[in-house]
């Protein structure tokens, strides 16, 4: 008996564990990348202990590659002489983490995965558990491949209705975190479910759990099912049988509604992911850069919407449009089905794979006074660069009828091609 | 004893520590732009000692522990917050940051005043209003971890399984 999270826990730990509880788990990977394996590192040599399972360390360039500067190639080289002493094989560039760990087949239903990096909530949109951690504990899982557990209590989040044309996954989530605010569900899991999220394809899916993170959530749920078997089977390289664990009579701290079907597109406005207005309130606002990408909104999918509203456009003259696929699985299937000379007709700039201006590292970093609006999940203060500009998140439908326009518009007037 | 430095609600780690500066890992180096955003002349007059008091969700936002190490490079000898984000908590512990949660010592005291913390019992005293309070106490697990002095120096002489 339990919520999903709570049956995960109990499949792992061989006994029943109920939420409040504090658990030790076998996690099955280990996920950390450029920005925060550095410290990891530093934590497993002072620890002084030999790493217990390299198969299960996972290590990713994307955050600062190809390295923007000197400090960003130091640290590359310090972990790769890492993985190369070690004999990690789980070693990436191919794209975002998060991206890269579903398309490696390394998330899979009821699996246990840490990682070095906020949105591992991510992973649970397969119905695996995942969450994120700092460095040091990443560096101790390498040693121990373990790590403990407060076993957290469930919201219940039951999305019903169909949203109309030009309004998307990203529209729903961010309602939610304006709804719930950015410590709505603090330490809690919350399982997303109801006829909508059931309707919904994976890209769209994974959009949930991935900006859980925002509501303070320890991780965001989708109980797996038919499209999360036919997602793993045809888009990554993950093998069955899995541990297709679902609430057994569970009980939910708290249970919430959300009707879709009169919803509009939705922005997050500057400075914090939970002060979501109606676009319409926000429309006309000038934009200096547009910027398509990112764990969020960076999938095939998402670029096709764009590439359709883009389609035969051009740009603002004075938007600069940054599209950054993912992956680099992703970039070569937009490149083959003509998705990439769209964009590059309509004079867009393409990114390097990976998580790009998000952090502000480089590929589109902003100056003082300038506003961006984009796909992110993320729109803190110098986030993208100067700490005096401002950020606007919204879906990759209204981030293309943004840069078209030069200020922040409503995709459903592209609505013939929507 | 040291002075009080006050902080909002919801203060995420872009404010503590943004990204561009998190390509090192020593914390003095952190230290020198921690809180540069809100707070930009909090790293150079930040004395050993001082103590930071915050609002509820203390350190939300991304899973970077530069922002803890940034707190602990600036000599501040504890976080008083309402509440704490949930991985900023983690990796406070797991580096030997000291932090406590109090809403009523996070509400009544102010910036600069002299605030004195007995972090071993949890008792905060702010001598500019002659007030005292009680944290929360740490769950014993917490305690285990912050008594050897962070995650790495416990699993120098333990097992994991030994905080349970």
């Amino acid at each position: 008996m339990g919520t999903l999270v709570e049956e995960i826990f109990s499949q792992k730990a061989g006994r029943k564990v109920e939420a409040g509880e504090i658990v030790l788990l076998n996690v099955d990977y280990i996920m950390s990348h450029d920005n925060t394996t550095p410290l990891a590192i530093k934590a497993f040599r002072e620890i002084g202990k030999p790493i217990l399972d390299k198969s299960k360390i996972v290590i990713h360039f994307d955050h600062a590659y190809p390295a923007p500067n000197v400090q960003a190639a130091e640290n590359h080289k310090k972990i790769t002489d890492f993985i190369k002493e070690q004999g990690i094989t789980n070693f990436f560039h191919r794209g975002i983490c998060h991206q890269v760990m579903i398309e490696e087949g390394f998330v899979t239903p009821g699996a246990v995965i840490i990682g070095g990096d906020s949105h591992s909530n991510t992973y649970g949109a397969l119905g695996a558990f995942s969450t994120g951690f700092g460095s040091t504990e990443i560096g101790v899982a390498w040693v121990t491949g373990k790590s403990w557990f407060r076993t957290p209590q469930t919201i219940l989040i039951r999305i019903e209705g169909q949203t109309s044309p030009g309004v998307y996954a990203k529209d729903v989530m961010l309602y939610i975190a304006g709804q719930m605010g950015m410590d709505g569900a603090t330490y809690q899991s919350v399982e997303f479910t109801g006829g909508y999220i059931d309707a919904l394809p994976m890209h769209d899916r994974i959009i949930f759990p991935n900006i859980s993170t925002e509501i303070g959530a320890k991780c965001g749920l989708i109980v797996p099912d038919a499209t999360t078997l036919d997602f793993l089977a045809k888009q990554t390289k993950a093998a069955p049988p899995y541990r297709l664990v679902k609430p057994v009579n569970p009980h939910y701290h708290r249970e919430i509604e959300i009707d879709v079907n009169h919803l509009v597109p939705q922005v997050a406005c500057h400075p914090d992911v939970d002060n979501v207005k109606p676009l319409s309130e926000v429309e006309g606002l000038a934009i200096d850069e547009v910027f398509i990408g990112t764990c969020t909104n960076g999938r095939y999918e998402d670029l096709e919407i764009a590439a359709r509203i883009l389609k035969g456009r051009t740009v603002s003259p004075y938007t600069r449009t940054i599209i950054t696929p993912a992956s680099v699985t992703i970039y070569q299937k937009a490149i083959k089905n003509g998705l990439i000379d769209i964009f590059h007709e309509a004079g867009c700039t393409i990114g390097v794979t990976g998580c790009g201006a998000c952090i502000g590292r480089h590929g589109g970093l902003l100056a003082a006074g300038e506003r961006a609006f984009t796909t992110m999940n993320r729109n803190f203060i110098g986030r993208m660069g100067s700490s005096e500009a401002e950020i606007y998140l919204g879906s990759p439908a209204a981030a293309a009828a943004t840069a078209i326009e030069g200020k922040i518009a409503d995709p459903r007037r592209y609505q013939e091609v929507l | 004893m040291g002075k009080a430095w006050k902080f909002g609600e919801n203060l995420n780690t872009d404010e503590i520590i943004p990204a561009r500066y998190n390509l090192t890992i020593e914390e003095k180096e952190l230290a020198k732009n921690v809180f540069c955003e809100i707070k930009p002349d909090f790293a150079k007059k930040v004395q050993p000692g001082d103590v930071i008091v915050a609002g509820n969700n203390f350190g939300c936002g991304s899973s970077r522990e530069h922002a803890p190490v940034a707190i602990k490079g600036s000599g501040a000898a504890c976080v008083i917050a309402v509440s704490y984000a949930r991985i900023f908590f983690r990796n406070a512990i797991n580096i030997g940051l000291p932090i406590l949660e109090c809403p009523e010592a996070a509400a009544e005291i102010e910036e600069g005043d002299e605030v004195e913390v007995d972090l071993a019992v949890g008792k905060i005293l702010d001598h500019t209003r002659n007030t005292t309070y009680q944290a929360q106490p740490l769950p014993d697990f917490v305690l285990k971890i912050a008594a050897a002095g962070g995650i790495v120096n416990f699993l120098k002489t333990h097992e994991l399984e030994e905080l349970l």
